[in-house]
């Protein structure tokens, strides 16, 4: 018989803690396809932050480094200076790094440092229980937005890939879903280009990935989908933001 | 061994870090200490070797140095006051994560934006953990420029002993103060043999975790019991103290840093006046110095602790002494600088009052102002 589909060697043979409808699993596996396919598990070390991925480090079977919460641009910043011919890559959240580490991303991706950044958005903080995000879209009930996110009460959804898009350090901004299978296949494209992008040594990639939420949310994961692809999307449209690599 | 060279306290640390193997700097710019980043920046790039960045924050430069820590380098940060603060949380995660990291505080008046003066307000900070959680740091207390190097030296070499964050506590006036300084040789880096913990890049090996979340309590406890049985090595092996004119002293002085040279000129001029006073000076503040400082509390009559704060290095006395003998407190706060001459006065009260069998001496802050005054 032959065999046609496998485990990435760049994933360890552990089952992830990631709830049913989470987007968490396919970015993981999309990630490790990458770092197997472009041949350099051996010398990638990964930052992951505080947030639902916090155990990336049981899951990836290269170097990892957990970072403070929010502070993985930096802990890369310092790894990648000191190993400039490793690859560095950081897997973080919406409130991880559009919150508390929105100083840190800003000034990595304006040094232009050779970085590669997977954001995950789903729109609110899963780890600590359904709290509004920075990504939280107008309305959108939370544990903390009870009535809703009302903008002018609460702010608004912050666009953080299009404030890193005005840095000059930075090459090259996708954002994409892994709520249907042409937007995985888009999304992993878009992953290996923000390797790529470090492995040419051209400055800073960052991929944000639109991600259901169904446990925190309160919807079934076929409703979850659709809220990212009809409600997400209205506010973090999906499109290349910036490429100049 | 080099000539002697008369160089400013800032720049005598930035020497001996690059002397130590130091190749990696992160920062943010803060008074009094802006002379150490910009000599590391200028050195590194005369070198053509290291890496410098002045970061955003003190924030990301203690994550910096967290993950240039992680990828093998020899690194430094350094602040003052305010700044150090921002960098506690870094710091404990250095910590808990065993990362080694030298980490400069050139101390100012405080609290708050206090000023640019020279100040010892951080001891507890620094010597009681800082940032959260059951952890220590290793804090080395230099009051002389060639203390200042030799300390700096060996602060790297702890730093990777130990696995653990090592600090250099001093202050503005020590860090623009020049004095002549004398520098080793310096370490040869490719000799220094590569640690089996750092991340390279799982070539040749398993891929390697450095992390500091344990949402098991077994495994969270054992780590902390682990630093534990690491913070007792430590304090068998670096405790360290000078003693000066102690053996027939009836009244010692106990202060470190500046404090301690400031307190060095009072006991010169009592002394002269036929006083049996001596100075206590530690030289590492944790692990603090209790054991030969509890022995000399049995023959002394009496202890003061001079600081430039309020009293904090106070309370780690009393815990050495264990009433065995009184202790008073004599400082002055908020950048405010002594001269020998008016802790001499302290002293040289002080001791008349113990010699003619006065109690409560110094029990309080205002009592000794009041005796001063």
């Amino acid at each position: 018989m032959k065999k046609i589909f496998s485990r990435p060697a760049s994933l360890k043979d552990a089952q992830f803690h990631y709830c049913p409808g989470c987007g968490h699993s396919i970015i993981h596996r999309l990630v490790a396809e990458v770092i197997d396919e472009l041949g350099i598990r051996e010398r990638t070390i990964g930052v992951p932050p505080a947030g639902c991925a916090v155990l990336a480090y049981n899951y990836f079977d290269v170097d990892m480094a957990e970072a403070p919460h929010g502070r993985a641009a930096a802990v890369a910043t310092g790894i990648k200076r000191v190993l400039p011919d490793r690859v560095v890559f950081t897997y973080q959240g919406d409130g991880d790094i559009a919150a508390i580490g929105t100083a840190e991303t800003i000034h990595a991706a304006n040094r232009g440092e050779r970085v590669t950044s997977i954001f995950v958005n789903n729109a609110v903080y899963g780890m600590t229980g359904g709290q509004m995000a920075p990504t939280t879209v107008p309305g959108q009930v939370t544990t903390t937005s009870p009535g809703g996110r009302v903008p002018l009460r609460d702010g608004y959804p912050l666009d953080l890939s299009q404030m890193l898009a005005v840095a000059a350090g930075s090459v090259y901004i996708e954002r994409t879903t892994v709520s249907n299978p042409k937007g995985i296949i888009k999304t992993k494209k878009a992953i290996m280009k923000a390797f790529r992008v470090q492995l040419e040594n051209k400055g800073f990639a960052l991929v944000e990935i639109l991600s259901p939420c169904p446990t925190n949310w309160k919807m079934s994961p076929k409703d979850s989908v659709r809220w990212v692809e009809e409600e997400m999307t209205k506010f973090f449209p999906l499109k290349v933001i910036k490429d100049v690599a | 061994m080099a000539d002697k060279v008369l160089m400013r306290g800032t720049h005598v640390l930035g020497e001996a870090a690059i002397r130590a193997g130091c190749r990696a700097y992160f920062g943010y710019p803060i008074t009094p200490q802006n002379e150490l980043p910009e000599y590391m920046a200028a050195a590194f790039a005369k070198m053509k070797q290291g890496v410098f960045i002045q970061a955003e924050s003190e924030l990301a430069s203690i994550n910096m140095v967290m993950g240039a820590s992680i990828a093998g380098a020899r690194v430094m940060t350094s602040s003052s006051s305010p700044g150090i603060s921002l960098k506690q949380e870094g710091i404990s995660y250095l910590a808990g994560m065993e990362l080694p990291a030298v980490i400069v505080n050139m101390m100012r008046g405080g609290p708050g934006l206090g000023n640019i003066a020279p100040s010892q307000g951080d001891y507890f900070q620094a010597t009681k953990g800082g940032g959260h959680g059951d952890y220590r740091v290793i804090v080395l207390a230099p009051a002389y420029g060639q203390e200042i190097a030799d300390m700096t030296r060996s602060a790297f070499h702890l730093a990777d002993k130990f696995r653990t964050p090592v600090m250099i506590l001093g202050d503005g006036m020590m860090g623009q103060m020049m004095e002549p300084v004398e520098f080793p040789e310096p370490v040869d880096l490719s000799l220094r043999t590569k640690s089996d913990w750092i991340l390279d890049g799982a070539r040749n090996r398993p891929s390697r975790i450095i992390r500091s979340l344990w949402l098991d309590t077994a495994l969270e406890e054992e780590l902390n019991w682990k630093l534990v049985r690491k913070y007792e090595a430590i304090t068998r092996e670096i405790t360290d103290q000078e003693m000066y004119l102690v053996e027939d002293a009836e009244l010692i002085v106990v202060a470190y840093g500046t404090a301690a040279r400031i307190a060095k000129g009072g006991v010169h001029r009592v002394r002269e006046m036929g006083l049996k006073v001596g100075l206590y000076r530690p030289k590492t503040l944790w692990p603090f110095p209790s054991e030969p400082l509890a022995k000399l509390s049995r023959n002394a009559k009496h202890i003061v602790v001079f600081e430039m704060n309020t009293g904090q290095m106070v309370e780690d006395v009393r815990l050495a002494v264990e009433g065995r003998c009184a202790v008073s407190f004599y400082g002055r706060p908020g950048g405010v600088v002594s001269t020998p001459e008016e802790v001499a006065r302290v002293f040289s009260s002080t001791y008349h009052k113990v010699e003619s069998g006065e109690t409560g001496i110094g029990s309080s802050y205002q009592d000794e102002m009041r005796a001063v005054s």
